[in-house]
């Protein structure tokens, strides 16, 4: 039966199919939906974990332990959990374990553009590439058997358009194969990395990385198709798809294993065609490789490094390198003549109060990743910095030892409840340590909530969504020493304020605003009145434009002011009355129906 | 029919991934292959939605091309002008007449576009401009996410591909209860 699969679910079901019997993920676009759809499997334990580094952990224990593992994050996840990828290219595994990286090429949800080819290289494992959705189930299973019969971890790497697009899977009732499990065996100079037995495990994993390339030179994962000799190109990934149609009538070597290299089939390969070309989106991993082998090719110059690749960018690259292909269609553009529908906080967003307030309060602001990023935009313009995972409080340590945490403008971390978890509470503490001085804002809106609404360790709710143990924020920033911590409302806007006023007016220790107040996508975000504008006392002000609320407008111009005066969208209103809040003229309030 | 292209746009939320899963499933029953891709960024509620499906006898990109998509669905009518340069010069472009208006329209200096302007935008391209009440009819049923389901009517109309074939796929899609309604939604699209 033929089935429309994203390379998400594809991966999901290719891992159910290959026994996989343990699977950990800290959610990351464009990767999240790995996760999720594994957990939907019987015979597979799912888990959120509080970042990438700790499911890297878990499924090597996993793994260790006998069963097949996997773990499943966005490229600047494998950042996080790189140092357990380097122990495990030492260690190599019991049960296989396969690493998912999830790249996104055009940087559309992400701080950076990065290879994770890069990290197979660096850590001397091997990567597998799928191209389509079909692949991302078929290479699965083949990841799998290599991490067990090479002793190895596996990177297998997809970008956002492999995990993102949808394509034709074949279901034909292939059955889960299930694997016993070797037990553990106890072997300390296998699994435990101590300088003595590290130098005694590096070369055998040169030697693997040596056998690994040989078993890719034979193997089907990578294979030519034949076409005229006068070109032929090397590629992989959704690269080969853009090579495929536009190099249609060349030959082309087509890369399931990214690393280690099959030379000997590249080295056939090149030797029957006339010119070499690689194809390869984002950085020239191949290219540098191949270069290195001393053979002659073309890459780089004709197919940029940076940016997403397309039909058009490899079209033209093409056209550069004297293919015949389509020429560019000229239309005229009226993309920049329409209004943008720049990113904004959805209607009744629990973060609002908090970034009005410190625009308000004209603070420097160290901001983190999540949907509060959007508090760097305008209306706010109320963030100074915004690096990775949990980068914000460290920033503001470094800004306060310095004495850039001044009164006339004091600097405040702000960072979500999911991103304090993951990488926030190292960073604290830290701070509590260090005697530092800074306020830390935690946006605690019970969920992860960027990438879609996913559960935590602050909700208390797993994966598979049963209830596990909450754990409690504030009890946490308590128990490491913070005395001065307040717990706000993250509804109400005047004491939001208020409160960060008075943390920040604390200067000989450290001090934590917990602003709390569900995202507005749980259910259990409480269900109000629509506010609405009484005409008459509306006077055109515009404060209330300035808490950046999509379901508030502009009307009418006021006859005294001459500005436009507001109204409220009813349908996208949800009663969060933080404009009601700021409003001076007390010109908004709950309608009652 | 053995390929298009087909580019729909809207805005977050109101159905346009939906409906580009049921435009490449129609093509799988055509006994074609078909890939789809979405586009977004970091706005989930709100931003632009570019969603792109791809029939052919064996499909490469996942994206269509510039200036080389067969069928424009703007799902929202300032969206068809924003996209119109990514339909090859003759295509089909059909237009939901639905507003959304952006923030930087509500509560800042730009402007929505009138109508006129958006009309020319779009026939500087194409003849085949097709407007559709998405919104009106879908409220005149009852149920105003309904409108994607009368956008698909439209596209069946311009496209030679039997409606019959359209509605199997769409009743696997909704839930049993909104069947009845999304076929008279769908036949309401057609203009039957």
């Amino acid at each position: 039966m033929k089935k429309l699969l994203s390379g998400n679910e594809a991966i999901a079901l290719g891992a159910y199919l290959a026994g996989v019997k343990y699977a950990s993920a800290y959610p990351g676009t464009p990767s999240t939906e790995i996760l999720e759809n594994l957990a939907k499997y019987d015979g597979v334990r799912s888990e959120w974990a509080p970042n990438e580094k700790v499911a890297l952990d878990a499924a090597a224990g996993a793994c260790y332990g006998g069963a097949r593992a996997l773990a499943s994050m966005k490229h600047v996840g494998l950042n996080v959990a790189s140092e357990s990828l380097f122990y495990l290219a030492y260690t190599g595994v019991n049960g296989g374990l396969v690493i998912i990286s999830a790249d996104d090429p055009g940087a559309w949800s992400s701080q950076n553009e990065q290879d994770n080819r890069n990290y197979a290289r660096f850590a001397k494992v091997p990567c597998i590439e799928p191209a389509d959705s079909q692949e991302s189930v078929d290479f699965l299973s083949t990841a799998f058997d290599l991490s067990e019969q090479f002793d190895t971890p596996v990177i297998f790497r997809t970008t956002t358009r492999i995990s993102h697009s949808k394509s034709v899977v074949n279901v034909n009732g292939d059955q889960r194969v299930e694997h016993p499990g070797k037990k553990f065996s106890p072997d300390p100079s296998k699994y435990a990395m101590i300088p003595a037995n590290a130098r005694r495990r590096h070369p055998w994993v040169e030697d693997r990385l040596k056998r690994l390339g040989e078993w890719s030179s034979a193997s089907a994962i990578n294979r030519i198709e034949w076409g005229s000799k006068k070109i032929g190109v090397i590629t992989s990934s959704v690269a080969y798809q853009y090579t495929r149609e536009i190099f249609s009538e060349y030959s082309i070597l087509k890369l399931g294993m990214s690393w280690p290299l099959p030379e000997k089939l590249i080295r056939d390969f090149a030797s029957q065609v006339e010119k070499l070309v690689i194809v390869e989106e984002l950085d020239p991993v191949y290219e540098t490789e191949i270069r290195a082998l001393g053979i002659p090719c073309v890459g780089k110059e004709f197919f940029p490094i940076t940016n997403e690749f397309s039909l058009a960018v490899v079209r033209d690259g093409a056209r550069k390198l004297g293919v015949a292909t389509l020429e560019p269609v000229t239309t005229t553009s009226f993309a920049t003549q329409v209004p943008t529908r720049p990113p904004g906080l959805c209607p009744g967003c629990p973060h609002r109060s908090t970034f009005y307030s410190l625009r308000k309060l004209k603070v420097r602001v160290a901001g983190d990743i999540g949907c509060y990023s959007i508090g760097v935009l305008p209306p706010f313009n109320a963030m100074d910095t915004i690096g990775c995972m949990g980068a914000s409080i460290g920033i503001a340590q470094g800004m306060d030892a310095i004495g850039a945490n001044s009164d006339k403008e004091p600097w405040v971390a702000v960072i979500g409840d999911s991103t304090f978890l993951h990488a926030g509470m190292p960073a604290l503490a830290n701070i509590v340590y260090n005697r530092g001085a800074s306020t830390v804002l935690i946006l605690d809106n019970d969920i992860t909530a960027m990438t879609g609404q996913q559960e935590n360790p602050g909700t208390g709710v797993t994966l598979s969504g049963t209830q596990g143990k909450k754990i409690d924020i504030e009890a946490v920033v308590r128990g490491m020493g913070v005395e001065d911590v307040f717990v706000v409302d993250a509804f109400d806007e005047p004491e939001v304020e208020k409160t960060i006023k008075q943390a920040i007016a604390i200067k000989d220790r450290p001090s934590v605003v917990i602003a709390r107040g569900p995202c507005v996508f749980l259910p259990d975000y409480p269900a109000k009145f629509i506010d609405e504008v009484d005409d008459v006392k509306c006077n055109g002000c515009s404060l209330c434009f300035r808490v950046g609320c999509p379901a508030i407008f502009k009307g009418e111009l006021d006859a005294s002011t001459n500005k436009p005066k507001a109204l409220i969208d009813p349908l996208l209103c949800v009663g969060c009355d933080v404009c009601l809040q700021v409003c001076p003229r007390d010109a908004i309030f709950r309608a009652n129906n | 029919m053995n390929k298009a292209d087909f580019l729909l746009a809207g805005v977050g939320g109101q159905g346009v991934l939906t409906a580009s899963d049921i435009v490449a499933e129609v093509g799988i029953a055509l006994g074609l292959d078909a890939k789809k891709s979405e586009v977004h960024g970091f706005s989930q509620r709100g931003g632009v939605v570019e969603s792109h499906v791809r029939w052919g006898e064996r499909v490469g990109a996942p994206l269509g091309e510039k200036g080389r998509i067969d069928y424009l669905l703007a799902f929202e009518l300032m969206e068809s002008a924003r996209w119109i340069e990514m339909l090859k010069p003759g295509g089909v472009v059909i237009v939901n007449r639905q507003r959304i208006l952006p923030m930087s329209a509500t509560v800042g200096d730009a402007v929505y576009p009138t109508d006129e302007f958006i009309d020319q935008a779009l026939r500087s391209v194409t003849d085949r401009v097709i407007y559709v009440e998405g919104l009106e009819t879908a409220q005149a049923l009852g149920n105003k996410n309904l409108a994607n389901t009368v956008l698909l009517g439209a596209l069946a109309r311009a496209m030679d591909v039997d409606p019959e074939l359209w509605l199997d796929v769409i009743v696997k899609r909704v839930p049993s209860k909104y069947i009845e309604l999304n076929k008279q939604a769908f036949w309401k699209g057609l203009g039957k």
